[in-house]
């Protein structure tokens, strides 16, 4: 039996009251009832506060470079299939920076999953917009407010039909770790978009702001894609929390461990002897 | 033509599929036993344009393209009008009878009369001038057999057919020319192009991973790669762009595989914080540039060595690399094997840095060896309790294990880390890991490809070079009538350079002169850099046309 402790519990340098503390319990928590050992997952990040959650896990990682945290993780699922690979970041890293990667990733589909830290700022680098800040958002280097229009990832991941998208509130740590076993359990590519607040920088969407609106799906069928459409764009008043589209396109072939993998000889000599 | 060879130039616009004519021609040659180095010049279009496809061939091997002409043939009037004056004397024009020739050496081909569809003009061309050169038809036959077989019976037959046709009528043609001496050898060697020799040569090395953007002239790295080793279980990938490209793969070889990436200039320049992170988190990865004119998309499809200088210092931060710049066909080969295991022996990006002349250049060459092949490095299979990726290490060197060997975590970080992988920013942590990393470069420097040496012992001029000018250099050197001694030093790593392998052969000679396909001497300034000596005189070409005997001969004119 695998437990969180085996985890560890490694010293943060996140700010106390980080909506982080919360996401890193739970997937320590949801990777322990999975009865997945530490050695059993590689886990890649970015940069930002949030992709340094893999520092504070017993576990394989890679922390790699801002914005490149997907190409990474698929890098790893596709040289080694057999071992769950979890891509953890922030939204400006996810979004932002990765943006293009974000979409190739959705529609490589590989059996990965994406859990973003979304406080809806940049957190490292002190209180930027990032993609998902609201219209109007005023900050330290957009003192008129942010003038584009917020990135909706759900929306967007359920446009370019997803096999698992889903929104979960780091204040709701028990919803939190049931839907990220979920995701890890598609077999495909899933993303979590995890509502986090950032007491330091977002003086927005705070704790409180969030718990105002998030509320439980119910009685929602994830996987009718036009009723998923219009749940996932509801981002005011109301939030709705929990897997808002899924449907079962295969996963990104892949069936061999590469660093095993060895050629046969004869068949590279055979290789050779084409070009005489 | 002289004994020792012969140049043709297929010459025609895009589409017209003298390429096609080009690689069979040059197969018929090698198969026939001759040595041979193509040099292809295209345009950056899909049709139409003027397009050569150049065959040095004879029974001795041969280095470098050259600018004189002994069979041109022109597929259309452009051809003619372009390359007349590099007519050599004697020279034969093989053209079709609607083209304006004037009074040039000629055998006009009537293709119409020889083929019943225009369709096959392009068979009609290729047995004609495989007939002029004296090639044994049935050698052709055999290869419109083995290209045709896919689309069945009888449109090998109908080929075949048409190349009989060809051959009697130039059998029954009187004209003036006299072909080469046949090799002694015959048969048994491999054609294969630079891109290809690299693709071959990874896999070789056990290369299992290539994810790429395509770029030319880097792409056919990967096409090859694909085509010849997905069927044996290489995985591969298109990627969204380079960063895309570099980053999967640097996550791929984190987890065991065998990775290599392929680019170009510009698609190298969006790697480049990735290279740095190969360089911090020790990630071996092996990285294919093939140059083309720069500053940014350049001419897509012409030849330039001028992307040293990107290469070498590509990525922020301080960390060890290796740069291998093979001359040709078989160096590509060769080193591309041994970049592999630099890269996993030292745990560092290694790069593989070639050109469009030498990546689309064919040549005949012996077998590629398997069985002579040494060992590449590998990550090791198991680990002790307590296990420490970026371990300390008498050669800065660290044991690499690959997640999935048993419970031992693997733990690789972009930023600063201690020997567990631990993001620190402690100073003397820093201190102790940032030279760990440099002292990789020591053993590197051991491992250095010693530069090759041409010619005279202390001559009047020795040619400095690297990569694939490396044929130019020797044939001009060949040729040379002024009188002085020559030489001619090449070399195939650029970097690390370790001083004592070379610095007696240029202290020795009178005058040295840095040959570059670039304007700005980056190698020259690269060698007084690492060893003081500074290099004044420079031939330097960058039209976008590899470097040839003649250029480099006149450029020999005003400096000695
Ligand atoms: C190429 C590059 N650009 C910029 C940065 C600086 N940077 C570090 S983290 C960050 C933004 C982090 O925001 P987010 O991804 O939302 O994560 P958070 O810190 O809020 O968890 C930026 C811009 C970097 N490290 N690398
Ligand atoms: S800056 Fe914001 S996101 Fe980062 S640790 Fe502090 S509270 Fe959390």
């Amino acid at each position: 039996m695998v437990s969180m402790e085996d985890y560890g519990d490694v010293q943060t340098s996140w700010c106390p009251g980080c909506g982080n503390f919360s996401i890193l319990k739970s997937v320590k928590t949801a990777l322990a009832e999975m009865d997945i050992a530490p050695h059993e997952v590689m886990i890649a990040s970015g940069i930002g506060q949030a992709a340094k959650t893999p520092h504070y896990l017993n576990c394989h990682m890679f922390n790699g470079l801002h914005g490149r945290s997907l190409p990474m993780a698929q890098g790893m699922k596709m040289a080694n299939p057999d071992m769950p690979v979890l891509c953890i970041s922030g939204d400006g890293c996810s979004y932002g920076e990765g943006g293009n990667h974000f979409l190739a990733a959705i529609r490589r589909n590989l059996d990965i999953t994406l859990l973003v830290h979304d406080n809806q700022i940049y957190g490292l680098t002190k209180g930027q917009a990032s993609p998902t800040t609201a219209e109007g958002h005023v900050t330290k280097v957009q003192p008129s407010g942010v003038r584009s229009r917020a990135f909706n990832p759900m929306t967007t991941a359920v446009a370019m039909k997803t096999g698992f998208v889903a929104r979960a509130f780091s204040g709701e740590p028990d919803h939190l770790v049931s839907v990220i076993k979920e995701a890890m359990a598609h077999p495909g590519f899933s993303l979590v978009d995890i509502l986090q607040p950032c007491v330091s920088f977002n003086k927005v969407n705070t704790f409180a702001w969030y718990q105002e609106r998030t509320y439980f799906l119910e009685d929602h069928d994830p996987t009718d894609w036009a009723k998923a459409m219009g749940v996932a764009d509801e981002f005011d008043e109301r939030i709705p929390l929990g897997v808002i589209y899924r449907n079962d396109r295969a996963p990104y072939p892949l069936d061999r461990q590469l660093a095993v993998h060895e050629y046969d000889r004869n068949d590279l000599k055979g290789v050779m002897q084409s070009y005489t | 033509m002289s004994e020792a060879g012969m140049n043709i130039v297929i010459g025609g616009a895009a589409g017209q599929g003298l390429a096609t004519i080009g690689r069979l021609m040059s197969k018929a040659v090698v198969r026939a036993g001759y040595h041979l180095l193509v040099t292809q010049k295209y345009m950056s279009r899909v049709r139409g344009g003027h397009n050569t496809f150049a065959i040095r061939m004879g029974p001795e091997p041969v280095y470098g393209p050259t600018e004189s002409i002994d069979i041109l043939v022109a597929l259309n009037q452009e051809t003619v009008d372009k390359h007349r004056g590099r007519l050599a004397e004697g020279g034969l024009v093989l053209a079709g009878d609607d083209l304006d020739i004037g009074d040039l050496n000629a055998l006009r081909i009537p293709f119409k009369e020889l083929a019943s569809k225009p369709l096959f003009y392009n068979t009609v061309a290729l047995g004609v001038l495989a007939a002029t050169v004296c090639n044994d038809e049935t050698i052709l036959e055999k290869l419109l057999d083995e290209t045709f077989a896919k689309k069945g019976d009888k449109v090998v037959e109908m080929n075949v057919d048409v190349v009989r046709a060809a051959f009697d009528w130039v059998r029954g043609q009187e004209f003036n020319f006299t072909c080469l001496a046949p090799p002694e050898e015959d048969g048994g060697m491999m054609m294969v192009n630079g891109n290809e020799a690299i693709a071959l040569g990874a896999l070789a090395a056990g290369c299992n991973f290539v994810s790429f953007y395509p770029m030319t002239p880097g792409t056919s790295v990967a096409t090859t790669l694909i085509a010849k080793g997905a069927p044996l279980g290489l995985v591969y990938e298109q990627m969204e762009d380079e960063i895309a490209a570099v980053n999967i793969a640097l996550g791929a070889s984190y987890a065991g595989a065998r990775p290599m990436v392929t680019t170009s200039g510009g698609g190298f320049a969006l790697m480049t914080e990735g290279v740095s992170l190969a360089g911090v988190s020790e990630t071996p990865v092996v990285i294919t540039v093939a140059q083309r004119p720069g500053p940014a998309t350049g001419m897509a499809t012409r030849t330039e060595q001028a992307d040293l200088d990107l290469v070498l210092y590509a990525g922020h931060g301080e960390f060890p690399r290796a740069i291998l710049a093979p001359a040709d066909v078989e160096q590509c080969f060769y080193l591309t094997h041994l970049a592999f295991d630099l890269a996993e022996s030292f745990q560092t990006p290694v790069f593989v840095l070639t050109d469009q002349h030498l990546a689309d250049s064919y040549q005949g060459v012996a077998p590629f060896d398997l069985d002579d092949l040494p060992d590449v490095a590998r990550p090791m299979r198991e680990a002790e309790e307590g296990y420490k990726r970026y371990a300390l290490s008498e050669d800065g060197v660290s044991p690499r294990l690959v997640p999935g060997f048993g419970r031992a975590l693997v733990r690789a970080d972009s930023h600063e880390h201690d020997e567990t992988g631990w993001i620190t920013e402690d100073g003397m942590n820093r201190v102790v890991q940032n030279s760990k990393r440099l002292d990789k470069a020591f053993g590197l420097e051991d491992e250095v490809v010693e530069p090759d040496y041409y010619g005279e012992d202390a001559p009047d001029v020795l040619l400095v070079c690297w990569g694939s000018s490396l044929g130019a250099c020797l044939d001009a050197m060949e040729k040379a009538e002024n009188g002085k001694t020559m030489a001619v030093l090449h070399f195939s790593q650029v970097y690390p350079l370790c001083e004592s392998l070379f610095m007696d052969d240029l202290e020795k000679a009178g005058t040295v002169v840095a040959v570059e396909g670039n304007a700005t001497g980056q190698f020259a300034k690269l060698i007084t850099r690492e060893t003081g000596f500074s290099i004044n005189n420079h031939i330097l070409r960058f039209d976008g046309r590899p470097l040839t005997p003649e250029y480099v001969l006149a450029g020999l004119n005003g400096i000695i």
